[in-house]
């Protein structure tokens, strides 16, 4: 487990949100669907956020500015610094035969660097307009749909489905493709086991998402 | 000592942030085993966190045969939170510590503030352990009591050997939008920087009226932090939400702790051991020979 203050690069505006380009020290980028986290400005406690993309010597994070922590990492300029640690949880499994990448929203986020390892395989995106849509820009191959077409209404029989965005919609992707490994989403505090605030319950039972998770296999 | 506050660190997931205090206090372990309460369990403020995790623990019996021998294997001594419903509960699992020689010392949580309180007051549960277990006890109390004076005093003669202070506050926070509680179970217990001068008050005014030993814990961020409230009269600093921010936080507090200390011309800060109750120095006279203040 390893942390570092690492400098801002860039702050580039996609749709609603920002991919903000750290550099990347000494942290290793880890496996697509781990995640980091940022120390939010002026804030107790850090935003966990999965890597998007891993440019050489950088780190991209795709960020929704939805409250103040999140506000105060998109408005980060250039030359700012903040801690990082990570990388923490479990990633996507990669070994096999029909990738399709399933992404709803932000949760669009871990998915250009998950498509990187898998060799650019299909992903269907749902956002919830076309500003949000621009997101799709960063993941090849995608087809993209908007409100109220969902994507569930995309994924074709017999594909191995990795999937990432809001409970509804992964709820919705597991009672299609009961297979799919799912990224999930839980506030956390610390994002390394300590405090048991992300618990979610899954299958009847609490799980600590930043330790068993944030991947988990549906079935 | 440096510890950790119960519930703010799981040593069996991270052995070095364990390593790197003087003593690991365990998450907060009741008879049988709990999963916690209802997601969602955590909310940031705009001065601090609130929590509502609920004691989720495997139970006496799991914590015993296994994570208490894994905790062994960690170098570091350990003291176990024991948390329950009811004096029987408290005293079950104490007499089950008693003969471990992994545990250093137990913590008496008479007051979570996220599950329902045992209706015996804390001196009777600490009475209950007493009688079941020769390991050193501390009593963690709350500072939400109109006099906890009064509690530590009846602790005391109830036979703890030590107070911790303070357990979280309790606090609710509403989603902005909704105007609905944002915590699963509705309110949870407040942690972080908003709990400091709470802490260093309950501190001041538990040395005043035991002289027991205390660790001291609410909203320590820093060194200087640390160093009011062994100036308060705490023995001991324990760190809570700082740990989630920084895991790195013994270290650094720890470092930051000697620095204060002798920036304000303690030889070793230890000796800054419940200055607070001592008469104000006199500007102009004894701050010559601490002139880096």
């Amino acid at each position: 487990m390893r942390r570092e203050r690492l400098k801002v690069v860039a702050g580039e505006e996609v749709g609603p949100y920002t991919l903000v380009r750290i550099e990347r020290g000494g942290l290793d980028p880890g496996a697509p669907g781990q995640f980091f986290m940022l120390e939010a400005p002026g804030r107790l406690l850090p935003r966990p956020m999965s890597l998007c993309l891993a440019p050489r010597g950088e780190l991209a994070f795709l960020i929704d500015p939805i409250g103040p922590g999140t506000r105060a990492l998109c408005a980060m300029e250039p030359g700012d610094h903040l801690q990082v640690l990570g990388p923490l949880g479990n990633g996507f499994r990669l070994e096999l035969d029909r990738p399709l990448l399933v992404g709803g929203g932000i949760g669009v986020a871990p998915l250009p660097h998950l498509s990187e390892a898998l060799k650019q395989p299909p992903a269907v995106l749902g956002f919830r307009s076309e500003w949000h849509a621009q997101a799709a820009e960063l993941v090849p191959n995608a087809q993209t749909c908007v409100e109220p077409t969902l994507v569930t209404q995309l994924i074709p029989e017999g594909m191995d489905v990795l999937a990432c965005g809001p409970e509804p919609m992964l709820e919705a992707v597991r009672a299609v493709a009961p297979d799919a490994q799912l990224a999930w989403e839980a506030p956390m505090a610390c994002g390394y086991g300590a405090c048991y605030g992300c618990a979610v319950e899954i299958d009847g039972e609490l799980k600590r998402l930043c330790v068993e998770g944030p991947v988990l296999c549906a079935a | 000592m440096l510890l950790n506050a119960s519930g703010c660190l799981d040593a069996l997931t991270a052995p070095d942030v364990a390593r790197a205090l003087d003593a690991f206090v365990t998450k907060t372990v009741t008879p049988l085993p709990r999963d916690g309460n209802t997601p969602v369990r955590i909310a940031e403020t705009d001065v601090g966190m609130l929590n509502s995790i609920g004691l989720a623990n495997p139970g006496i019996d799991r914590f015993v045969t296994r994570n208490l021998p894994r905790l062994g294997e960690l170098g570091v001594p350990i003291w176990v939170s024991v948390g329950g419903f009811e004096t029987d509960d408290y005293a079950e699992i104490c007499s089950r510590l008693d003969d471990h020689a992994e545990v250093s010392a137990i913590e008496l949580n008479v007051s979570c503030p996220n599950v329902e309180a045992p209706a015996e007051s804390a001196a009777q549960i600490v009475a209950a352990a007493r009688l079941a277990t020769r390991k050193p006890l501390w009593a963690k109390l709350s500072p939400a009591v109109p006099d906890i004076a009064e509690v530590a005093r009846a602790a005391q003669a109830a036979g703890a050997d030590g107070l911790s202070l303070v357990n979280t506050i309790r606090g609710l926070k509403l989603d902005a939008r909704t105007l609905r509680p944002v915590l699963g179970p509705g309110q949870g217990g407040l942690s972080g920087p908003a709990l400091r001068p709470i802490a260093l008050a309950a501190v001041a005014t538990c040395y005043r009226a035991t002289q027991l030993p205390i660790v001291g814990m609410g909203g320590v961020q820093n060194g200087l932090d640390a160093l009011e409230l062994i100036a308060a009269g705490a023995r001991h600093v324990a760190l809570g939400t700082i740990l989630f921010a920084d895991p790195d936080a013994p270290a650094r507090v720890r470092a930051e702790l000697h620095t204060a200390g002798a920036e304000r011309g303690w030889r070793a800060y230890e000796d800054a051991y419940a200055v607070a109750h001592e008469e104000a120095l006199s500007v102009g006279t004894t701050l010559d020979d601490r002139s880096s203040l």
